[in-house]
């Protein structure tokens, strides 16, 4: 029998505690424990629930040059996640149940953290009609979790009708919010830096009147929208005023909208071109302060992996994207925890708890509890590393952090009794 | 000075070092030898990734002028969609031998990109990227404008400015606005608001939607190339409206004041920005500037490759 006794952990309220796990689940919770399995030494370390990413995208099938669902479960793992979700945009697009089984079949065989397909909420992610999104929730993936991410669902008759359809069964649709007509050609965050870089620029309201729309249509048919990637201080302003309605809204907001400006843009390095933009200082402070007091629901990598060939040429021509599942929890300490917004029960909300709910993953962010499932990340919180683009687990390269110093080093990920990071080490199958 | 690919790269002293090596040519080209050895045995490639004839010619006769060859590249946007990258066309044109690049792309930033990424050694000369800069124009134009308003002077404090057309999608003016501005010029941009930029007021000048306003104040008069397509994007709604309210027709030619200048970049729109009696008046210096073009390119390819710095070495 499979037994791990986690010995000396610092559990959310600051106490050591030790943790027994049998097989898959949480057999002790205690202090002195004992067991005649494996002993993790965990002292100094504080125990978090494993991270849910609601939104990544693992590129298989269709990109596996970029990344494959095995290869993004490394990085997962790396990253302390014990599950994470596939976006739609793959070729083929994930928009039967035929697509959705094989991502989710190829997690299964990876082992390294559930990996939860999302489905595609129009047919090809044409905007047109719906996908078969039916047929996905019945299927062995169970797809709960609908997005055109990477496109916005923008005609407002098939953003109510999806919203709607999805109700029969609990699902949820996650709208990535740009307004196409406002967007024409859009390079970067319209603001100053665009205006003297000359490059196009992606405006505020682009994003915050689908928002807006949004919320609006989800409340008129009582269904749940979540909103992806929330990049500017409107939107955290819509999203507050939706909540004050006590309106079934959530919201994410990615490391990267946490930490960067649109000042990096100033190198026309394309390396920090991404969708939606970075913004303005302001944005980012606006953000960070609601991910602290709960306006926005989650952390969210968007891990959007690019070959070299599609980010080494001139900006306009570049993908956009960033890796992030590696430097995700460095990101959340060094800007939320180590600036003293928000402490670490609100990170494992909003790392684990809160995206686990709003997808519906059974087994994933649990409160510790004996026959819990036994997904936990053990972090340290004083490891001050710097990220290695070279040594990163994800097929591609496009990190905006090489060489930054973060604060904050998973060292270990137990994915249902399962170790698969141990000691910074990812399990590998030979 | 290896590289020009934005006017940030100049200090002032730079700047008016260029424009005096600049007015050092003239001179030293204004007899029947028009032709210098300067760069005799180096190689400059124009890469043209979007078709522009005139500043394609005009380096060409500065680099000719200086002995340099000459190879030329072009390729219009379809054939880079092709797969025609920016990196493996420069790459190949270095394995050439290629001491220096004059990049003239649709993308703003690709010649800070091809600089910055190391996919060549070679010298680069911004002639134009995307909607952002054209650096060797502003210059250009600054000559121009010292030759009638600031001569002998380093610094253009008291010479008021308009620029007027499209700013928001004009290289011609961000290079302008940072050049004058460091040159201490009074600048205005003046356009409908729908092509005045957002986040315009970083740029530090001033910004009307009214030509008509202080028109009689301005020592000098830049009218920029309107795009016709733009009114299918609904920037304004027909060619008449925007001749009506931005055009530099006859009756704002003779409210100007009669020691200013008109100027445009090329290639002109007559009838619309700007009308031929202006175009063609006595006050306009648009064929100067094409002149002072292939100069003031000249003192840049030689100031790139490395010659020592002809005004203050007394000639060559």
């Amino acid at each position: 029998m499979n037994e791990i006794l986690l010995k000396n952990a610092i559990a959310l309220d600051g106490s050591i505690i030790d943790v027994l796990i049998m097989e898959s689940s949480v057999a002790q919770v205690g202090v002195g424990l004992e067991t005649s399995g494996e002993i993790i030494d965990c002292g100094g370390l504080r125990l978090l629930p494993g991270f849910v990413d609601l939104h990544t995208h693992l590129r298989e099938p269709g990109k596996e040059n970029t990344e494959t669902v095995l290869s993004g479960s490394q990085a997962a793992a790396r990253g302390g996640f014990t599950a994470v979700s596939a976006m739609a945009n793959t070729y083929p697009v994930a928009d039967s149940a035929g697509v959705v089984e094989q991502v989710w079949r190829l997690g299964k065989s990876a082992g390294l953290c559930d990996v939860y397909p999302i489905g595609a909420v129009s047919a090809g992610l044409e905007g047109e009609k719906l996908a078969e999104i039916g047929a996905m929730a019945e299927s062995a993936a169970r797809v709960r979790v609908f997005s055109d991410d990477g496109k916005c669902v923008s005609d407002p008759l098939l953003m109510r009708r999806a919203l709607e359809y999805v109700k029969s069964f609990g699902g949820v649709i996650a709208q990535h919010a740009q307004e196409p007509r406002l967007t024409i050609g859009a390079q970067m965050n319209e603001g100053s830096v665009a205006s003297e870089l000359g490059l196009a620029g992606w405006p505020a309201v682009a994003e915050e009147s689908i928002v807006a729309r949004d919320i609006l249509i989800a409340n008129a048919v009582q269904s749940r929208l979540h909103i992806c990637h929330l990049s500017t201080r409107g939107s955290v302003e819509i999203v507050r005023w939706a909540k004050a309605q006590g309106m079934a809204v959530t919201a994410e907001v990615t490391p990267h909208h946490l930490l960067l400006t649109d000042e990096s843009a100033r190198t026309y390095d394309p390396i920090y071109k991404v969708n939606p933009p970075l913004r303005s200082m302001e944005d980012v402070l606006a953000l960070r302060a609601a991910l602290a007091d709960g306006t926005i629901d989650i952390v969210a990598t968007d891990h959007a992996p690019h070959s070299d060939e599609d980010k080494e040429c001139e900006w306009a021509s570049a993908a956009f994207g960033m890796v992030g599942l590696e430097s995700a929890l460095g990101i959340v300490v060094t800007t939320m925890i180590e600036s003293g917004l928000m402490d670490w029960q609100r990170l494992a909300e909003v790392m684990s708890y809160a995206p686990a709910k709003i997808g519906g993953y059974e087994g994933q962010g649990e409160m510790l509890a004996v026959g819990a499932q036994a997904n936990f990340v053990l972090v340290d919180p004083q490891s001050e590393w710097l990220v290695d683009r070279e040594a990163l687990l994800s097929r591609s390269r496009n990190t905006p952090f090489p060489g930054m110093k973060l604060t904050g080093e998973v060292i270990h990920t137990i994915y249902r009794g399962k170790v698969v990071l141990r000691n910074r080490k990812v399990l590998s199958y030979e | 000075m290896k590289n020009l690919l934005s006017i940030n790269d100049l200090s002032h002293d730079e700047a008016i070092s260029i424009l005096d090596t600049a007015a050092e040519l003239q001179k030293l080209t204004a007899g029947t030898v028009k032709k210098l050895p300067t760069l005799r045995g180096r190689t400059v490639a124009n890469l043209f990734f979007e078709d522009s004839t005139r500043t394609r010619l005009s380096f060409e006769a500065a680099a000719k002028r200086l002995s340099a060859d000459v190879i030329n590249f072009s390729a219009k946007g379809s054939s880079v969609s092709k797969g025609e990258s920016l990196k493996d066309t420069a790459q190949t044109l270095e394995a050439m031998g290629v001491d220096l690049f004059v990049l003239r792309h649709p993308a703003s930033g690709a010649a800070t990109s091809l600089a910055e990424s190391g996919w060549v050694h070679a010298h680069i000369i911004n002639a134009g990227d995307g909607t952002h800069e054209h650096p060797t124009q502003a210059l250009l134009d600054s000559f121009t404008i010292r030759k009638h308003h600031g001569i002998g002077r380093n610094d253009f404090s008291g010479v008021k400015v308009a620029i007027v057309g499209d700013i928001a999608h004009s290289r011609v003016a961000r290079s302008n606005v940072l050049l004058l501005k460091k040159l201490g010029a009074d600048v205005t941009v003046i356009a409908p608001p729908t092509l005045i930029p957002h986040g315009i007021e970083s740029w530090g000048v001033q910004h009307s939607y009214d030509f008509d306003e202080d028109l009689a104040s301005f020592d000098v008069v830049m009218m920029l190339r309107v795009q016709l397509e733009r009114m299918n994007d609904a920037y304004f709604p027909n060619g008449r409206e925007y001749a009506r309210g931005y055009g530099l027709d006859e009756s704002r030619l003779h409210r100007l004041k009669k020691s200013a200048i008109v100027m445009h970049p090329g290639p002109m729109n007559r009838g619309l920005e700007i009308s031929s009696a202006s175009a063609d008046s006595a006050q306009s210096v648009i064929l100067e500037q094409v002149a002072n073009g292939v100069i003031v390119r000249m003192a840049v390819l030689y100031r790139s490759l490395g010659g020592p710095d002809i005004a203050s070495a007394g000639g060559l």
